[in-house]
């Protein structure tokens, strides 16, 4: 195994823990899910404190991990429109499903519910299908 | 209500580094994990398979509880796997195999990369309250037994 994929693998795995670790907490302490198209969405249509807080620390999280590691942060190399069609899907497809990779992919799965088991299965294949037609075409 | 905004704080917080930590908020690095039939980057597999272990500890433990530690009560999540959820969760794919973004990165990189993710939160709620409407709009003319089943 080459260090490259050595060392995204430790960072992977690391990574997880926090998130996981974090997703379980909320739950735990606060009955809550770390469901971040939720938190979003219903900041802006049922604003609380403790919404706002969770959004400001994810920002904060960003900006001490730029700061830590200036040259891992990648620019976003992506067009106006792919990112506005992507945003619009996200915004649909979270509201009709209720949940995204944290809420059905992490604490969905993690308690083992059978709706965010059938989530998580539908939009890691959609997003498979989906890169594969954009980097190969139906041609490859 | 003081403690639960720092705690709902430095959970995001610690969600917030291990998303930027794992690789989730490089989108070059999403999408070479979906290319799974070209040229297939496995590290991000290991962020769901250990934030579910991570995680899964704590819901465990919580079953033995009546309430949250530190709160009023553990919510009422629903359960039915119905069309809505499949639809939605497709269109989710979709969207974020186009991108490379899911909305917890997206947060993430507000302060780093503010011009296009101030467009992808601004097209996700465009997306959000447009389903909401029609959702809304279906469940008033569907008949009381359909609107009922809807619920």
């Amino acid at each position: 195994m080459d260090s490259e994929l050595q060392q995204a693998l430790i960072f992977a795995a690391i990574g997880g823990v926090f998130i996981g670790a974090a997703s379980g907490a909320f739950y735990l302490f606060q009955g809550k899910i770390a469901g971040i198209s939720g938190i979003l969405f219903d900041t802006a249509t049922q604003p609380k404190t403790w919404r706002f807080a969770f959004l400001l620390g994810l920002v904060l999280a960003g900006v001490i991990f730029a700061a830590a590691f200036p040259n891992q942060i990648a620019e976003l190399k992506i067009s106006n429109f792919e990112i506005l069609v992507s945003g619009l899907l996200i915004g649909v497809g979270t509201r009709l499903a209720n949940g995204c990779t944290s809420g059905h992919g992490i604490s969905g799965l993690a308690r083992f519910a059978p709706r965010s088991i059938a989530a998580v299965g539908v939009f890691m294949l959609a997003a498979i299908i989906t890169v594969f037609i954009k980097l190969h075409g139906f041609a490859a | 209500m003081k403690n639960q905004t720092i705690f709902s704080f430095i959970i995001a917080l610690i969600f917030g580094l291990g998303l930027a930590l794992s690789g989730m908020t490089n989108r070059e690095n999403v999408i070479g994990f979906l290319d799974f039939f070209g040229n297939w980057k496995p590290a991000l597999a290991l962020v769901m398979g250990f934030g579910i272990l991570a995680a899964a500890g704590f819901f465990h433990y919580s079953k033995q509880l009546m309430k949250p530690i530190n709160g009023s009560d553990f919510p009422i999540l629903p359960t039915k796997i119905d069309a809505k959820l499949i639809v939605g969760a497709a269109i989710f794919g979709i969207g974020w195999g186009i991108g490379g973004i899911c909305p917890g990165p997206a947060i993430v990189l507000l302060a780093i990369a503010p011009s296009k993710i101030v467009l992808f939160i601004v097209a996700m709620a465009i997306g959000g309250l447009l389903t909401d409407f029609v959702t809304k709009l279906n469940l008033a003319r569907a008949k009381p037994i359909n609107a009922l089943n809807n619920i």
